[in-house]
């Protein structure tokens, strides 16, 4: 087992790789009451066409499986739940499906080896029926309609759909009523088999623990189950020109106020490392120093009445995709998305005022100490930071290390004309 | 290596202290790598006031004398590492408690940074309350207008969170005749009403009058003689009356007589169900714990009634859940559903308070319930925004509270404690929201 000390936040990190490939993490917390506990396959909602394990052909999946797969995994071959297991032992389990990761999750402050078994058993345990697969599509279905009277996730997806021309990150991560409706158990299990070898997982766990009992308590969890080493996965995605799919697009929604987004899609992808790090970063640092709140942009936008405090601003970056989305409620869509344009086109033509650089960079510093007194933000963000092959103790060093060059670096290449897009939600 | 659980250690290490008219609340901890202070004015809700509070909220919170302009005060903020300063309000029972608070990093962990962070912002908070914007008569009206602005946007916007909407709907419903009834966020009608001075003079009358409590949660173990002197000197209230704040004195309770159903028609494609139940029993009252484990047993959790009937039995919703308001003794129930399928979820609903009547549960379900109920406070103890909301309660009941007690407590609930709760459970009002072209 490696340990790695992490001196400016006075963290410990304990790393080890059992024989089957599962990455295990733990990160003692003294004074926490609770555990949290994260088990983790790099396997999400863009990994929709695949060869699955020990098969020749190619297979497309139905939008929303990796959501549905991730629903049905708690149900055990005895039928008993295992939302329910962990019930029964103090602990609250979740379990959440992104683009690209399908994460399960329990936080306790008892039976802490227990729950940890009981994590990593229901998911090593995969158990589809006919039946119940069909049950499901009534929950899953109400899940999406709830979704679809959400004028925010409307508009976030609609901004994402005018991006990509073919990439499956516009679709759905829970899929549609209708396209559900093709899920079937045997396909459950192909995609089970081929995302859930302990080789494509990992399990990070923080809290008040002893890591040496908690290793050795994993390692022989893993050793006594049968996993035969398994061929790299193989997955495809559709070639995707860097330009957008639309300039602009409107949803009509039963709404009181309109909602509007503008986005930029970074055309360089496959960024991995620090490299991944320094870019996630400077496109975040850049949206800071024109739209934050100290802004004088910000002050101007709201003084026309443009923008509401549910403005926002966001960069979203992974191997195979990155964007970003600025905006919020407005009674102009139209006008506010031209303002925020030419602000960006003015910033593009200035200098990089050095004092609003520093300043937002302590802003993020600051941040970033009060995102880490939260467990379930170590845990869930080293994992993403993880499956990116960089690591997130080493956010506040490459964030004082980014220079004004290849920021203004930045500021070009992603805040492009050719790669932006807009989407608004209107009145009926 | 670290020991768990280090015995007879209280799970919180709360210390008070009093300065005229305010109560400071010292909670040392090492486990943050954040100071947190969360400064709390506690007055009866009121019909007249309730629009101006909130509007008092948004503008202290965004301008100072000295920082006039939110993007001056939004500057100093981002200089000192990011610190965060935003208020909040919430209702209580029949208290309106509105929330100014601040968290700042832990010089300790900032390569470079000043020792003063702290001070900093204690400097900072002081203003935003002791030196608003504002002349000796009135405040900013430019500012006031701008805030007016921002909270009539918010109130506007809940319109389109339908869930959001659907809950405040089924109290406005529901409580009609109460105070309980009054918008925690107040009315975007009365915005227009509210002046510069108006405003001010509330705010004069909250500064003399509210019951005032601070918290300080973090690594604070070895300057606590500096902290109590910087806010002593920094937070200089006058001495007030003081006024009992116990939520049992003027508790009313209500007994249903019939059952309200009020359907509305929007453009949605899935029905809200909400119910809402009284259930008359509030903190302090015997049977508060037991209706504690009731609700986790009814809704609250998921292996609940409510989850395992209308979720996973029926699959009739994606979510389905109780809530327990401990401060006005009422069980709100949750759901989405199709339209089509109204029927079906009330009567389902109702069967499973009956089941909990009937003592149809085991001994085993209550043990998971109360485990479940364990971790769930333990956990909150780990954030300081929850842990400040468990200790907040012993000021509106005026009983000292301990996590210990609290788990003791909810230890010793027995069966026919349950019953008894859902015995007193009754349905008072049904709130649906459904689409355009359903009846």
């Amino acid at each position: 087992m490696k340990q790695i000390y992490f001196d400016q936040l006075q963290e410990t990190v304990y790393h080890h790789k059992c024989d089957n490939g599962l990455e295990l993490f733990i990160l003692p917390k003294k004074g926490f009451n609770k555990t949290y506990a994260i088990f983790t396959t790099n396997y999400g909602s863009i990994d929709n066409h695949f060869k699955p394990l020990n098969q020749k052909d190619w297979l497309k999946v139905p939008d929303g499986i990796a959501h549905f797969l991730e629903h049905k995994m708690f149900e055990m071959p005895d039928g008993s739940d295992a939302f329910q297991a962990f019930g029964n032992q103090g602990a609250s389990s979740n379990a959440f499906t992104s683009f690209t990761r399908t994460a399960y999750l329990f936080s306790s402050t008892s039976n802490v080896e227990k729950n940890i078994e009981t994590l990593i058993d229901f998911v090593q345990t995969p158990s589809f029926k006919k039946e119940s697969v069909e049950k499901e599509k009534g929950i899953i279905g109400q899940e999406i309609r709830m979704y679809n009277d959400t004028p925010d996730w409307r508009v976030y997806f609609g901004l994402i759909g005018n991006m990509y021309h073919h990439h499956p990150i516009q679709i759905d991560i829970a899929g549609t009523i209708e396209s559900i409706s093709h899920i079937t158990a045997d396909l459950l299990y192909d995609c089970y088999r081929t995302f859930y070898h302990p080789s494509n997982m990992m399990l990070f766990i923080v809290g008040p623990e002893n890591p040496d009992k908690i290793m050795e308590l994993v390692v022989k969890n893993q050793a006594d189950k049968s996993y035969t080493d398994q061929q790299p996965i193989e997955r495809k995605y559709p070639k995707e020109p860097e330009g957008v799919s639309e300039k602009s697009s409107v949803i009509k929604m039963g709404v009181q106020t309109p909602k509007s987004l503008i986005g930029f899609k970074e055309r360089r992808v496959h960024r991995s490392g620090k490299e991944f790090m320094e870019h996630e970063l400077s496109v975040q640092l850049l949206l800071e120093l024109m739209f934050g709140k100290g802004t004088e942009n910000y002050k101007s936008l709201i003084e026309d009445g443009l923008i509401d405090e549910t403005f926002s601003f966001e960069y979203t970056e992974e191997y195979e995709f990155g964007f970003s989305a600025i905006g919020g409620n407005t009674e102009e869509p139209e006008r506010l998305q031209n303002r925020l344009k030419q602000i960006i086109d003015e910033y593009k033509s200035g200098r990089l005022d050095e004092e609003a650089v520093e300043r937002a960079r302590k802003k993020r510093i600051g941040g970033l100490l009060r995102a880490f007194n939260s467990p379930e933000f170590i845990a869930n963000q080293f994992t993403r930071y993880y499956f990116n092959k960089t690591n997130l103790f080493d956010l506040i060093p490459v964030l004082e290390s980014l220079t004004t060059e290849s920021l203004h670096k930045t500021l070009h290449e992603h805040f492009s004309d050719e790669a932006m897009t807009m989407c608004a939600v209107v009145k009926k | 290596m670290i020991e768990k659980g280090v015995e007879n250690m209280p799970y919180i290490n709360e210390q008070i202290h009093e300065f005229n008219g305010l109560k400071v609340h010292l909670i040392p901890t090492d486990k943050f790598k954040t100071v947190t202070m969360f400064l709390q004015f506690c007055s009866p809700l009121n019909e007249k006031d309730v629009t101006k509070r909130a509007l008092l909220s948004y503008v202290l919170k965004s301008s100072t004398k000295h920082s006039p302009s939110a993007q001056d005060l939004q500057k100093r903020l981002d200089d000192l590492y990011g610190a965060s300063f935003a208020s909040m309000l919430s209702k209580k029972g029949d208290y309106h408690i509105l929330t100014l608070y601040m968290t700042a990093a832990n010089e300790r962990f900032i390569s470079g940074a000043s020792a003063k962070l702290f001070d900093e912002s204690v400097k900072l908070l002081s203003e935003a309350v002791f030196e608003p914007a504002a002349s000796d008569r009135q405040f900013d009206e430019k500012i006031v207008e701008r805030e007016k602005r921002s909270l009539r946007a918010r109130l506007e916007s809940i319109y389109d969170d339908k869930m959001r909407y659907a809950s405040q709907r089924l109290i406005d419903e529901m409580c009609q005749h109460e105070l309980y009834r009054l918008h925690t966020y107040g009315y975007s009608e009365e915005l227009d009403q509210v002046t510069a001075d108006g405003l001010f003079e509330y705010y004069k009358k909250m500064m003399a009058e509210d019951q005032v409590d601070l918290y300080i949660i973090g690594d604070i173990q070895e300057k606590q003689s500096h902290i109590l002197n910087t806010i002593q000197s920094a937070l200089p209230f006058d001495k007030r009356q003081n006024k009992t704040r116990d939520i049992r004195i003027n508790f009313n309770p209500v007994i249903p007589n019939e059952i309200k159903v009020v359907k509305e028609n929007q453009d949605v494609e899935q029905g809200k169900l909400n119910l809402g139940y009284r259930t008359n029993i509030i903190y302090g009252d015997p049977l508060y714990y037991a209706s504690q484990v009731f609700n986790g047993l009814f809704g609250g959790f998921p292996h609940s009634k409510l989850f395992m009937n209308v979720r996973e039995k029926e699959s009739l919703a994606y979510y389905a859940s109780s809530s327990y308001e401990s401060y006005k003794g009422l069980m709100i129930v949750m759901s989405g559903i199709e339209f089509s399928n109204y029927d079906k979820a009330v009567d389902i609903i109702k069967e499973q308070l009956e089941a909990v009547k009937n003592g149809d549960f085991t001994e085993h379900d209550i043990d998971q319930t109360k485990a479940l109920l364990r971790n769930a406070v333990l956990e909150a103890l780990d954030n300081p925004a929850s842990l400040t909301d468990f200790l907040y309660r012993q000021v509106l009941t005026g009983q000292p509270v301990t996590a210990e007690n609290w788990l003791h407590a909810i230890d010793q609930v027995r069966k026919e404690d349950i019953i008894k709760v859902a015995e007193k459970t009754t349905l008072d009002t049904i709130y649906f929201l459904q689409g355009e072209e359903a009846e």
